[in-house]
């Protein structure tokens, strides 16, 4: 198996609503996939499948060949899937470097969390993510003065910290600015060489600074995949989405 | 890398000073609290500090849960009542003959002693049963409440809910702990001696400061390293935390069950000193006002809950001695003064007038190193940083 997630026919339906349709999604390991869509195409409720938040009603979802299905979200994340949020979401009482410790942490049980310090080597990678991110000079004060998107990168950080092998990133650039933008397609790429992503975007601009494979989800189905230049030139999503957004 | 390093090594130096002056800081407050105190209060007021004193032992409690966690409880009452009510019976076993049974049982036509009393003949058991009682019953809470990832304001309504029961519970049951009389400790004999008279008094006064110091030392080794900022990181966002391969539940049970043990040792103090437990003690109000005293203090600040029990319970002692009827009004004027005003209590409103003038003053402040106070300053940096 060397597919690190294979999402095989699964169907959410919400009390008769079908966010998700028979959808079917497969990836290997190390791509970057970007994931795009019009809103409602069921986008979020796909990483919330992969992520336990959600259960199939129908269908399977598998990573590294190990069913995603009743495991629990906390089980799941150990398991080496991180999700980044939406909207930003990292504790906002915290400082960066703690904040990256707690998701660092190898040993996440209650009595070990209690009893143990945060041992060295996972100090230096908490130093080495810091840089990474651009955050080494912040590192100490409260995240609630962070900016927006300096609140995105320690999201992304976060991720990293727990050294999943899969890094699902949920509109990382919304309300950035063009530089930050950027900043943050080159974070992603250089994450791409060690991880495999799922990025899911809006922003037209971005997807092409780093998009290999593109999916476009439809009404919680595939519509089609494949590269962006044959993406833009597909009649059905201009259709549906690019079309949308031209006119 | 050199340049991440120094200030971390600086915040440290620095992190270490702090404990030191914390420590010290904690000493003088007992030794004033244990030889200065006794000489300048009568008696009678040194018996209510000691009373206050226990019931800051309680807000600590609070402040645990609520302050760092996020779960406002509503139903400390109970392990309050629970530890309060494991010693009574104690007393109440100890101080008569052998072979009889305590006196109220009579009124009611028991004549054996109820099975759950029997353990109670053991000292050394009550004393553990003041805190294992109340931190399983909080447990078994906690996990059946958390488990299904009930929060916020449903937690809340649960944990009072299950107030009412124990109240009731405790209220109803004359044949078992002579419900709604409760128990009386003042004529009891402790340690071959009268637990109502001034000598022993003034011995619980001091077991209450030592208490106090323990648990307040306790409850910063909890908040402080991976453990307290996991809490934090759950009353922040708990679904970050499970995102990040945590399952909270196991902490809230945990933090939940200590603050129930904790709540228990307050409850037993507070009872031996004021002569009686009786399930007024799980009174709806008395539980809220336990949230009120933390929040005048300050939230997620442990001395803040010391200073708001104390504080709120010694103007309440005098106005209601002055002014009998004013007492509820004050009480309310201070909660919304409290919500408006200082939401983050006096500490944190001290913090925020003279913290840095006196860290300053002791050579705490990192100086030029700390960010966060200037907007501007920072855009500058980050500027520079990218350029």
């Amino acid at each position: 198996m060397s597919k690190i997630l294979d999402i095989q026919d699964v169907t959410v339906s919400f009390d008769g609503f079908k966010a998700l349709n028979h959808l079917n999604f497969a990836m290997e390991e190390g791509e970057l996939r970007v994931i795009i869509g019009p809103n409602g195409a069921g986008k979020t409720t796909f990483l919330d499948v992969i992520t336990g938040k959600v259960e199939p009603t129908e269908g399977a979802a598998y990573f590294k060949g190990k069913d995603l299905r009743k495991r629990k979200e906390h089980e799941i994340a150990c398991l080496g899937i991180g999700r980044k949020f939406q909207t930003p979401r990292v504790y906002l009482n915290l400082s960066p470097r703690e904040n990256l410790e707690l998701s660092c942490n190898r040993q996440k049980n209650v009595l070990a969390t209690l009893f143990k310090q945060t041992p060295p080597a996972e100090k230096r990678t908490v130093a080495g993510l810091l840089e990474t991110i651009g955050l080494d000079y912040k590192a100490d004060i409260p995240a609630a003065l962070l900016s927006h998107g300096e609140k995105q990168w320690l999201e992304i950080g976060m991720l990293v910290a727990q050294s999943p092998d899969l890094l699902l990133v949920d509109e990382p650039v919304a309300g950035l600015t063009d530089e930050e933008t950027a900043k943050t397609g080159q974070l992603l790429l250089s994450l791409a060489a060690s991880h495999s992503i799922v990025v899911i975007e809006h922003d037209m601009e971005f997807v092409r600074q780093i998009a290999r494979q593109v999916t476009v989800l439809h009404e919680g189905t595939v519509l089609c995949e494949g590269t962006m230049d044959q993406i833009q030139n597909d009649a059905r999503v201009i259709e549906v989405y690019l079309g949308e957004e031209a006119s | 890398m050199d340049v991440t390093v120094k200030p971390r090594r600086l915040a440290q130096a620095l992190g270490r000073k702090k404990i030191v002056f914390e420590v010290i800081a904690v000493i003088a407050v007992a030794l004033f609290l244990l030889l200065g105190l006794p000489h300048l209060l009568t008696d009678f007021r040194l018996g209510l500090l000691g009373r206050f004193l226990s019931l800051g032992i309680v807000a600590l409690a609070i402040d645990l849960i609520w302050g760092f966690t996020g779960l406002l409880s509503l139903g400390h009452g109970i392990f309050f009542a629970l530890g309060g009510y494991a010693l009574a019976m104690y007393l109440s076993l100890v101080s008569i003959p052998s072979g009889q049974i305590p006196e109220f049982f009579s009124l009611y036509g028991v004549s054996s002693l109820p099975w759950f009393w029997q353990p109670f003949y053991s000292f050394p058991f009550t004393l553990a049963a003041i805190f294992i009682i109340p931190a399983l019953v909080a447990g078994l809470l906690g996990y059946l409440v958390f488990r299904n990832r009930i929060r916020g304001v449903y937690f809340s309504i649960l944990t009072q809910a299950a107030l009412v029961v124990f109240f009731n519970f405790f209220n109803g049951q004359q044949k078992l702990i002579n419900g709604t009389n409760g128990l009386k400790t003042n004529t009891s004999i402790l340690m071959g001696k009268q637990v109502g008279t001034p000598e022993t008094q003034f011995f619980l006064y001091v077991v209450t400061v030592a208490v106090l110091v323990i648990v307040y030392a306790l409850c910063r080794w909890l908040t402080s390293g991976r453990f307290g900022r996991m809490l934090v990181a759950i009353r922040d966002d708990e679904n970050r935390v499970r995102f990040s391969g945590y399952n909270p539940t196991g902490f809230k049970v945990l933090v939940f069950a200590i603050s129930g043990a904790i709540a228990g040792v307050s409850g037993a103090l507070y009872t031996i000193q004021s002569g009686i437990i009786s399930p007024q003690a799980m009174d709806i109000a008395f539980s809220i006002e336990m949230v009120i005293w933390v929040a005048v203090g300050g939230r997620a600040t442990l001395v803040g809950a010391i200073l708001g029990a104390v504080l709120v319970n010694m103007a309440r002692s005098l106005l209601s001695e002055r002014f009998p009827n004013i007492w509820l009004f004050f009480q309310g004027a201070l909660f919304l003064l409290v919500v408006t005003a200082l939401p983050d209590g006096l500490i944190g409103w001290g913090r925020r007038q003279f913290g840095p003038t006196v860290s300053q003053a002791l050579g705490l402040s990192a100086g030029p190193m700390a960010y966060g106070e200037n907007d501007e300053l920072r855009a500058d940096t980050l500027a520079e940083k990218e350029g």
